[in-house]
């Protein structure tokens, strides 16, 4: 289940994150149209990434986050060809996670 | 007498019996605790209970190290691409909260030592309101605040 598209690029020390995540983010406040039954919630609470073991960035997202969350940070330290993992986990217990080099 | 110390046996038992479940629950949770994911923060209904149930604290100092970048009028609610970025020195961590949202705690993004004042991610927002960006950093909370207008229909107000 490949849900994350990455992309990591070096600028003078500086590495850019910029992520792309599958996901429906369902609220739970939602309504199906046809049945009129609540959509159970169903959305990321933590993104993680790490650089190296460390921890570069924690996002706890609660269900206001867009459908298909995008997520850019910056970060120190970094240098062309290290690998950088991000991974989620949802309310439901899934997750995911991808690796990627920095550029 | 053998049945009295029997009986004081059985007490002793007892309680180390409820002592160990103790702490097995004990040991249970910090898993949550660790995963920082704060419900209290997520389902509060107002700004103030949800600053509250993430940082204990809901006083914020208005600072201008703080931008939001995000637009003035959105079409569509449910996707508001929204950036922050802060100047201020040792942040900590930085949430995005939706004012009139039903709640309003959208993120909380915990920086990393090497991690810059910057987050960029897609909101969604139910009605016009502001946008309050909150910077932790040394122990005190510093926010600003962009009024994003939602038009929600097709015909773009």
């Amino acid at each position: 289940m490949a849900s994350i598209k990455m992309r990591a690029k070096d600028s003078n020390g500086v590495t850019t994150i910029k992520a792309l995540i599958s996901h429906p983010m369902e609220t739970g406040t939602r309504k199906d149209k046809k049945t009129g039954a609540k959509i159970p919630a169903h959305f990321i609470q933590e993104v993680v990434c790490e650089h190296k073991g460390n921890m570069v960035m924690t996002a706890n997202w609660g269900p206001a986050i867009s459908k298909n969350p995008y997520l850019s940070f910056r970060f120190s330290g970094g240098a062309a060809g290290d690998t950088v993992k991000l991974s989620w986990v949802d309310n439901k217990g899934g997750k995911d996670s991808s690796e990627t080099t920095i550029k | 007498m053998t049945s009295m110390k029997r009986r004081i046996f059985l007490k002793g038992s007892l309680a180390t019996g409820a002592i160990g479940m103790a702490a097995s629950a004990g040991l249970l949770t910090p898993r949550a605790s660790l995963a920082a994911w704060s419900k209290d923060a997520f389902d509060a209904k107002d700004v103030n209970s949800a600053l509250s149930g993430l940082f204990g604290s809901s006083e914020l100092a208005g600072s201008d190290k703080i931008k939001i970048k995000a637009p003035d009028i959105a079409e569509n609610g449910a996707v508001v691409p929204v950036s922050v970025t802060t100047d201020i020195s040792g942040a900590e961590s930085i949430s995005i909260l939706a004012e009139k949202n039903a709640t309003p705690m959208t993120a909380n993004f915990v920086l990393g030592t090497g991690t810059e004042g910057y987050v960029s991610t897609r909101i969604k927002m139910g009605k016009t309101s502001s946008v309050i960006a909150v910077v932790k950093a040394g122990g005190k909370l510093y926010s600003t605040g962009k009024e994003v207008k939602v038009t929600i229909g097709g015909c773009g107000g």
